[in-house]
């Protein structure tokens, strides 16, 4: 069977894409894609990007698309949901969108259980303001605004966001960690996610693990090293909550 | 559209409620907000009502959640709304810059309190400033200045419509005084009236094909380039100043033969209203000039009242220090009356405060 190298709900125009060579972005935008396609929803979507090197992926698709602010993509995917449950919305962060400025509103929507999809890129920094640290920065990572290493005695530990967020929901949300290391995988995460707001069960969300190799400073072996020895060592990948079934953790 | 109040009807109420009753009778389809002094009877009223007439709710974590669930609410094509004041105005600043940016019709109810801070819960006219022009942008918005529960349903119902007649956002700015008070108002269906309400439509969520029916919708609000940003924004600006005289409202009474004219907003334009008659009564010839739209403002018809009554000087009053004397002044650069001035920040204004005033400066 051929495989469509391109996904048909992908927007041409605005290819070929924006993303930095070596960002995990593209991988995890294609694996959206390629859901969207199976789904067969490519004309329900509402796809909501933050702001933030997630912003790139604007008229990423061809489905209707919606800008919104730092951390404010999670409301305004609740605001358009809330009013046309029948839309699928999808929401598209970075790790400080979600876990820092806009933490509020994940933790709240969780809460809620709103029926809403969001897909977090976590690659431990802030890409677009230039490589500072973030919530999810692992201890002695270095940053712009942590030089010298991150130290969790002056600035905590990463954020453990599937882990917080299956704590704060009901068994009829989804929640996940995938990688773009694992891309099977990955789509199947973003599959369920997706599945599980069509099914009107509830809050949906899946954290993915990602590359920078820009604010990283790292050559392809180091970025990839980076993400499969390090990151996913600290991040644990799999399913943490799932009303599919029991998870794959 | 369905009647809900039917015959139309004297009630006497509070203007929270009468907010509540004008958004349900505007055809508004839900509301999210946030709990705050002196607003929270508008959501009290609208959660008892809403469900009876198939309206949405949502109680969010914070204003900003507020803003931006009515900013998503609009683009999907839904009349949604919101309430607050005081603090949560300033956190609703940046989601009402997203509805600036994006033409986004949403309706804000503002019940001014004091400040700066968390000020008082009772009563203030210092969100004047943060209303019409907060935020990053150029205040590309439209403020009505209610002054009684009339006005607080007449204009609610009139602002839902110039919000998607020319997709700006609007604010019904009133206080905690219209807020908190009951006084008597007349309650009605537009369509009783002849008014035509305004149908909403989606910006996104649009239906069809895409690649067949259409293409898909990108709604935009940052730019790449200085130029593409000028383009934007130069374009809303002239849009907003050619439809300008469509939206300005102002009232305006004794101002012919006008030696003094107060120039006031909102609730105290009650006490300017008793003050001038007073004064006329008393041989002093005062004027009484009120913008009900700070933005736009009625620039042009005020310049016109000091041109024709040949008025020495105006007094402008304020329960703020100045914030509707810098919108005056902006707005009336070069006019060469004296500007006289009763700032009293987060207290009320009442007749006898106006015709001291006035006597103290003639």
């Amino acid at each position: 069977m051929a495989v469509q190298a391109i996904p048909k709900s992908w927007y041409l125009p605005s290819k070929p894409h924006k993303f930095c060579p070596g960002c995990g972005h593209g991988i995890v935008l294609k694996a959206l894609g390629e859901v969207i396609d199976e789904l067969e929803i490519q004309d329900q979507v509402i796809f909501g990007c933050d702001i933030g090197c997630s912003l790139l992926s604007w008229n990423f698709f061809a489905c209707d698309s919606t800008q919104t602010h730092h951390g404010r993509t999670t409301p305004v995917m609740v605001g358009i949901k809330r009013s046309r449950p029948e839309l699928v919305c999808v929401g598209y962060m970075g790790d400080g969108g979600g876990y820092s400025i806009g933490s509020q509103h994940l933790l709240n929507s969780a809460v809620r259980n709103e029926k809403v999809t969001l897909i977090l890129v976590n690659n431990t920094n802030y890409g677009m303001t230039g490589g500072q640290m973030a919530p999810t920065t692992l201890p002695g990572q270095k940053t712009e605004t942590s030089p010298y290493g991150r130290d969790p005695e002056l600035t905590g530990y990463p954020t453990m966001g599937p882990e917080f967020i299956a704590q704060l929901t009901p068994d009829s949300a989804y929640v996940a960690r995938a990688t773009v290391s694992k891309y099977k995988q990955l789509k199947k995460y973003i599959k369920s996610a997706l599945r599980n707001q069509m099914e009107g069960n509830g809050f949906s969300f899946v954290e993915v693990l990602s590359t920078c190799p820009t604010n990283w400073r790292t050559n392809a072996q180091q970025t990839w090293n980076f993400l499969e020895d390090e990151m996913e060592k600290y991040f644990p990948v799999g399913e943490l909550k799932t009303p599919f079934g029991k998870g794959d953790k | 559209m369905e009647r809900v109040i039917g015959e139309s009807k004297k009630s006497f109420m509070t203007g929270n409620e009468a907010a509540a009753w004008a958004c349900l009778a505007a055809g508004a389809d839900i509301m999210f907000g946030y709990p705050i002094t002196p607003q929270n009877e508008i959501m009290h009223y609208w959660t008892r009502m809403a469900p009876k007439y198939g309206k949405g709710f949502l109680q969010t974590e914070d204003e900003l959640s507020a803003g931006f669930t009515v900013c998503g609410g609009v683009q999907s094509g839904k009349k949604a709304f919101t309430a607050t004041a005081g603090p949560g105005n300033v956190l609703m600043q940046e989601p009402f810059g997203m509805a600036e940016a994006m033409r986004l019709p949403l309706l804000a109810i503002i019940q001014q309190r004091g400040g700066p801070s968390s000020g008082t819960v009772v009563y203030s006219q210092q969100e004047v400033s943060l209303t019409t022009y907060g935020g990053n942008g150029e205040g590309h918005r439209i403020v009505y200045s209610t002054s009684t529960h009339q006005e607080i349903f007449d204009y609610i119902i009139k602002g839902f419509n110039t919000a998607w007649k020319f997709r700006f956002p609007v604010f019904i700015l009133g206080d905690g005084y219209q807020a908190k008070m009951r006084e008597p108002l007349e309650m009605y269906d537009p369509e009783s009236r002849g008014i035509k309400m305004e149908e909403a439509y989606p910006l996104i969520g649009l239906g069809g094909k895409i690649g067949q029916d259409r293409g898909p919708s990108h709604l935009c609000n940052i730019y790449s380039l200085e130029e593409e940003l000028y383009e934007v924004i130069t374009k809303v600006q002239a849009e907003y100043d050619a439809l300008a005289p469509q939206i300005t409202e102002y009232d305006e009474k004794f101002c012919e033969d006008a030696d003094i004219i107060l120039v006031t907003h909102g609730v105290v334009s009650r006490a300017a209203d008793d003050a001038v008659k007073a004064l006329r009564a008393q041989g002093i010839k005062a004027g009484y000039f009120r913008p009900i739209t700070l933005r736009p403002f009625p620039q042009q018809e005020l310049r016109a009242a000091i041109a024709k009554s040949g008025a020495k000087k105006l007094l402008i009053a304020e329960s703020a220090i100045g914030q509707l004397e810098r919108l005056v002044k902006q707005e009336i650069y070069g006019e060469t009356v004296k500007i006289e001035t009763l700032f009293m920040p987060g207290v009320g204004i009442i007749e006898s405060d106006l015709i001291d005033k006035v006597k103290s400066v003639l």
